[in-house]
């Protein structure tokens, strides 16, 4: 088999070693809650019926290697139970607010990448100069910055002093999207996003420019920047085409954690502008004790996660193919 | 892709350190002296941080009232106050001094970081160690377990596992624990495994001395200085996770913390009021201590890799 094969399959075993175990985790910090067990899957108000089907579908009448077979079976197949407040499938409720955690991690995320990457750059350029200095202490300041104390000044500013944007919510009461291309589209749907979207762009802009800024600094020193200089290509050339590229590729590193940090940090920013999306919703399970949809959001966050990690290895193994090799060495 | 990022630094970037145990550690101490002669960013955080403990000791004789005390003045609640000569940063919506709030606030803050700072740098260098000494099966079980962790979402887990186990300080501290030390165990073992074949621990073997005290009296010291690295770091997350938490309202019910007046101020209405004097105050505390954490580092890590210091 080729290397890329054998790495592929490698690291897909792991990702599914990493959900299991998750999985397992979850199981037992629900099982483990003082009380009955079936608490956490039966709320006293559901009908006798309801809660005779749960306790068969979830075997809560059974010994406890049953109960986590079947949990497994359950997870597998999406079945995450029923909801105590909403009264619908966990699954369904966790889909409908799936993509507004999607679309405000995605842009954010792109933003704060983009941005990054390009102050990064520029710093490692004018190394040591007044502007370099200024970067640092801004970048270091906005990584110290709580997300929900940045969210409450764009807040408290930009949505109540100057009523410029929507303090809440992803769209204005009332709208209905045809389709995403519609509602990625509208102005509203922006007015909405902009506070969120930028509040998590801020926190997570500070690791990829401190990240391409030493990587720049690094490769500043290497024979090939020196020989670009030396054939005589304009100074911007040499930063571009050369620099730059090559101190891009430690960054898709950073992708991953900034992934985690980004699921992470969307649990406060969505809280903060009540944005509709899985991290608000594990915080309110959480809070109004609906076990069945905490398990669901968190077991969704965490496959956001590694998928994701799982995804930018991948690609990092293309991008980088003595990683797929060396791995086999090793083993 | 974490391997390749560790491998890579393995290669790149050789730490310096030095040889005999009592060097090393005079070396992890002494070079904090050494640091702030020369980097000002750790001296301003090193200033930060006496300031804070500084209000976490003394911090209810200096408050100029009870944190959790309604102000009246003949019998009328003196909710709302901007700031003013009695009220340096006026009172909150049901009266509550906000500069006495803020610095009762120092005290959790650093307990917070530095009892999970402790935790994260033991656990992490001692699996570390082991994970980089012995290598083999044992490295392979304790890096999966990091792979699992960091897999598990950080903050949604804090939550959870507070939510079950009860709102306290400690709680929080010990989910975070259970967490944060995958970084550092990651980073140590790297460096372990380096250390592993130098001549004088080599030596050590040959002349009889068993596997853990190999680890402990002659490897141990040589990594330090890089647990003091990753535990300074620490405090910083710490703070910050155990702000988040109380924000989210998961936090110490007795206890006013940054974290708490944020999410007091903002469930509130402090913000459509334009209340700045309420939550600019404590959010900018927890900058300045997370802030300290990150500039200390940095010193830190310029002691261990002196490349960097060029830059």
């Amino acid at each position: 088999m080729p290397p890329r094969a054998v790495y592929f399959i490698r690291r897909l075993g792991q990702m599914i070693l990493v959900l299991w175990a998750i999985a397992t985790i979850l199981f037992l910090i629900f099982r483990l809650m003082p009380g009955n067990p079936l608490v956490a899957f039966i709320d006293p108000t559901f009908t006798a019926e309801q809660a005779e089907a749960i306790s068969r579908q979830f075997g809560l009448d059974q010994p406890l290697p049953v109960q986590y077979g079947l949990y497994l079976k359950n997870i597998v197949t999406g079945n995450f139970g029923t909801s105590f407040f909403q009264k619908e499938p966990v699954l369904g409720i966790l889909l409908e607010v799936f993509p507004n955690t999607i679309l405000l991690t995605g842009i954010s995320l792109t933003a704060a990448y983009v941005f990054g990457v390009i102050a990064g750059s520029v710093l490692a350029w004018r190394r040591g100069g007044k502007l370099e200095g200024a970067g640092i202490v801004f970048a270091l300041m906005t990584r110290s910055a709580p997300e929900f104390f940045v969210g409450m000044l764009a807040l408290a500013f930009f949505s109540f002093n100057l009523g410029w944007f929507p303090s809440s919510g992803v769209a204005s009461p009332g709208t209905i999207y045809d389709s995403v291309f519609q509602q990625l589209t509208s102005a509203d749907f922006w007015r909405h996003l902009a506070l969120p979207a930028l509040t998590l762009a801020i926190y997570l802009q500070g690791l990829p420019l401190l990240l391409m800024r030493s990587n720049m600094l690094e490769v500043l020193d290497e024979d090939f920047v020196t020989m670009a200089r030396m054939t005589g290509l304009p100074e911007w050339r040499v930063m571009l085409s050369h620099a730059a590229r090559n101190a891009l590729l430690p960054i898709v590193t950073a992708l991953t954690l900034g992934i985690g940090y980004a699921i992470g940090g969307n649990v406060i920013v969505e809280t903060v502008f009540s944005w509709p999306g899985l991290g608000r919703v594990l915080v309110r399970a959480v809070q109004s004790h609906d076990y069945p949809l905490a398990q669901g959001a968190f077991f969704l966050i965490a496959v956001v996660i590694v998928g994701l990690n799982f995804m930018a290895d991948i690609i990092y193994s293309v991008l980088d193919p003595r990683v797929s090799t060396a791995r086999q060495e090793v083993a | 892709m974490l391997d390749a990022a560790s491998a890579r630094s393995e290669l790149t970037i050789e730490p310096v350190v030095p040889v005999g145990r009592r060097q090393a550690i005079a070396t992890s101490l002494g070079g904090t002296v050494g640091i702030l002669r020369r980097d000002r960013f750790a001296l301003v955080g090193v200033v930060i941080y006496i300031l804070f403990i500084f209000m976490a000791i003394f911090g209810p004789a200096l408050a100029p009232h009870d944190p959790q005390m309604v102000m009246e003045d003949d019998g009328i609640w003196l909710t709302n106050q901007p700031p003013s000569a009695q009220f340096p940063l006026g009172t909150t919506n049901v009266g509550r001094d906000i500069l006495s709030q803020l610095i009762h606030g120092a005290r959790p803050a650093l307990m917070v970081g530095l009892s999970a700072a402790f935790m994260v740098a033991v656990v992490g260098t001692v699996v570390g160690l082991i994970s980089g000494y012995f290598g083999g099966r044992t490295d392979a079980i304790l890096m999966r377990l990091t792979d699992i962790g960091f897999g598990i979402p950080f903050l949604p887990f804090v939550i959870v596992l507070v939510a079950f186990l009860g709102p306290s300080i400690w709680n929080i501290v010990l989910a975070m624990g259970i967490l944060l030390w995958c970084d550092t165990a990651r980073i140590i073992r790297s460096q372990v495994l380096t250390v592993r074949e130098r001549a004088f621990v080599q030596a050590a073997k040959i002349s009889g001395a068993s596997d853990w005290r190999t680890i402990f009296l002659y490897i141990a010291p040589n990594i330090l200085s890089l647990s003091f690295l990753y535990g300074t770091l620490a405090i910083g997350w710490a703070i910050l996770t155990e702000a988040s938490v109380s924000f989210l309202g998961f936090g110490d019910p007795a206890v006013v913390s940054w974290g708490f007046m944020l999410q007091d101020a903002y469930v509130s209405q402090a913000l459509a009021r334009g209340a700045y004097y309420w939550f600019v105050p404590p959010g900018i505390c927890i900058m300045l201590a997370v802030m300290a954490g990150f500039f200390i580092g940095r010193g830190y890590e310029e002691l261990l890799f002196p490349r960097l210091r060029e830059r």
